[in-house]
């Protein structure tokens, strides 16, 4: 019994990494708290609803399209919104990203209304199956071994080509990397839909076994915070073993003390860490 | 190569380069001489456009880059060697070179400057997979001027290469120099320790808060009255 409530756990978590580690991202580079991170999640998870309903492809088989559309999305919030306040005091650019959000969520009931939708007949069905015992749904473990898949492709991406590492020398040292010719305007735009692309990935991954409404994503978006100060600012591997760990405190809070009270047990977790560790489990 | 004109430079726009004029010549080394906080820093800022001038121009190669971002002045072809070093600490020996040649497109382009530096600074190769900022200070210098010169740049500038350096590494920053100057780029370097500076270049422009006190070929400036006085201590 324990082993499947840890195993779904961790099938959890292995999302709540992905959409983390988009957070992750502008965060450690930029120093930005995108509090519009959910709304991104949730215009995901529309996007995949819709192109599903009006054209009905999967939203596995939609999931570069969304992809797209949301790192497109991040592109755009970063050239309208984030660019101009960048300047500015670190404040400003946190009410700015607030800002955003309750635009992007008004928008979302505006045009799509506060009614559920869901995505029916998906091509992996919730089926569980059956193995050492324990049972494992079918949709969890394709949504995880996706997640798993694109956190590994974002680590390499940052390590192994020109942009990615060009990224990771922004965030090391805005100054010297424009003076090797690194034009960090357009780097904290490719951040800034990278982001958006990690979180298109996580709503793709998702949407078939999530109720789609304006307020589906608040809980991501708050765990998404907690996995990120756990993990380390804008540390990757960070992010992806705390997205787990809260996954399975979770799932384990859940069964021990029940689901109304499941949360608590990861926010103070989270309070506990922060005391004795305030850079994170995996931060320096 | 480089000509500078009344150029004023500052922060939030408090003024403390007032209207500075200088010329740098192909295939010259030129040094800024000064104490601290005369501007010389400054000045390689705004040469390198991470600092737009308040007032002034400056023109290299013939254009007019007084209001060009930094990026595309490395493709220009002037690098910027910053003073503390700057360097991408977690990034390792070989990440911070490849780094240094961004804006070259060619494969080949990129292999004769990694090259390049490795002859100049054999301890980089060596040593490549390591990160930077686990470096002692003489090989971080060496790190910076290398990651500077990937570039393949027409004017290398170097702020304060002997900062923090003890002196046998100062002397070796410095021979590595005349070997890049070898090479054919032309070099402005800005230095608190003017007498190894003027005996390196040869041209030279004494600031002193902000402004040129005096310039010149480095034997006169060495003979001058000001020179001796304020900075050799005669
Ligand atoms: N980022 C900054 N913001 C505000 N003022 C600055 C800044 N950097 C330098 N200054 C001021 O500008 C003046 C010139 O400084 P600068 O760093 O150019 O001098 P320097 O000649 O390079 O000195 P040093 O030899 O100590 O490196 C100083 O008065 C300094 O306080
Ligand atoms: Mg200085």
């Amino acid at each position: 019994m324990i082993g499947q409530i840890i195993i779904n756990g961790l099938l959890n978590g292995a999302v709540y990494a992905l959409v983390a580690v988009g957070l992750s991202l502008t965060w450690g580079v930029m120093d930005i708290v995108n509090f519009a991170h959910g709304e991104f999640l949730l215009w995901g998870l529309y996007s995949s609803f819709w192109i599903w309903a009006l054209m009905g492809l999967d939203p596995l088989i939609s999931l570069p399209i969304v992809v797209v559309l949301i790192f497109a999305l991040g592109v755009l919030t970063y050239l309208v919104v984030i660019k101009r306040v960048l300047k500015v005091s670190g404040l400003t650019a946190l009410l700015a990203t607030f800002g955003l959000s309750m635009v992007l969520k008004n928008l979302t009931q505006f045009f799509w209304t506060a009614n559920y939708r869901n995505v029916t007949k998906p091509l992996v069905s919730n089926q569980s199956f059956n193995i050492f015992g324990m049972y494992i749904r079918q949709d969890y473990v394709v949504a995880a071994a996706g997640a798993l898949l694109l956190t590994l492709l974002v680590t390499l991406f940052l390590n192994r080509t020109k942009t990615g590492v060009a990224i990771k020398a922004t965030s090391i040292n805005k100054s010297a990397a424009q003076l090797v010719g690194i034009d960090t305007n357009r780097i904290y735009a490719i951040t800034f839909g990278l982001s958006g692309a990690c979180v298109g990935a996580a709503a793709a991954l998702m949407a078939s076994f999530t109720p789609i409404y304006p307020e589906a994503c608040s809980l991501y978006s708050t765990l998404a915070f907690v996995i990120v100060a756990l993990g380390g600012f804008g540390n990757i591997k960070g992010a992806l073993f705390a997205g787990l760990i809260v996954g399975v405190v979770e799932a384990l809070g859940g069964y021990f003390i029940g689901t109304s009270f499941k949360y608590l047990v990861v926010f103070l977790i989270y309070l506990i860490v922060m005391q004795i560790r305030p850079r994170g489990l995996f931060g320096w | 190569m480089l000509k500078v004109n009344d150029l004023v430079l500052g922060y939030d726009n408090v003024p403390v380069v007032f209207g500075v004029s200088l010329e740098v010549r192909e295939k010259e080394v030129v040094a800024i001489v000064g104490s601290n906080g005369a501007g010389k820093t400054t000045i390689l800022r705004g040469l390198s456009g991470l600092i737009r001038p308040m007032e002034g121009s400056i023109e290299f190669m013939g254009e007019d880059i007084t209001r060009t971002p930094a990026h595309k002045l490395v493709k220009m072809g002037i690098s910027h060697v910053p003073e503390g070093r700057q360097l991408f600490g977690k990034l390792t020996v070989r990440q911070n070179l490849m780094m240094g040649a961004y804006t070259l497109k060619d494969e080949a382009a990129k292999k004769d400057a990694l090259d390049q530096v490795f002859t100049l600074f054999p301890r980089l190769k060596e040593r490549e997979d390591q990160a930077a900022e686990t470096f002692s200070g003489g090989e971080q210098q060496m790190l910076a001027i290398a990651r500077g010169m990937m570039s393949k740049p027409k004017l290398l500038m170097i702020d304060e290469m002997s900062l923090g350096l003890a002196p046998v590494l100062v002397d070796r920053v410095m021979d590595s120099l005349k070997e890049i100057r070898a090479t054919g780029i032309t070099v402005l370097i800005v230095e608190q320790k003017v007498k190894e500076a003027l005996e390196l270049a040869d041209r030279g422009y004494v600031l002193a808060t902000g402004r040129i006190l005096q310039e010149g070929s480095s034997a006169e400036l060495l003979e001058s009255d000001v020179v001796k006085k304020a900075y050799l201590g005669m």
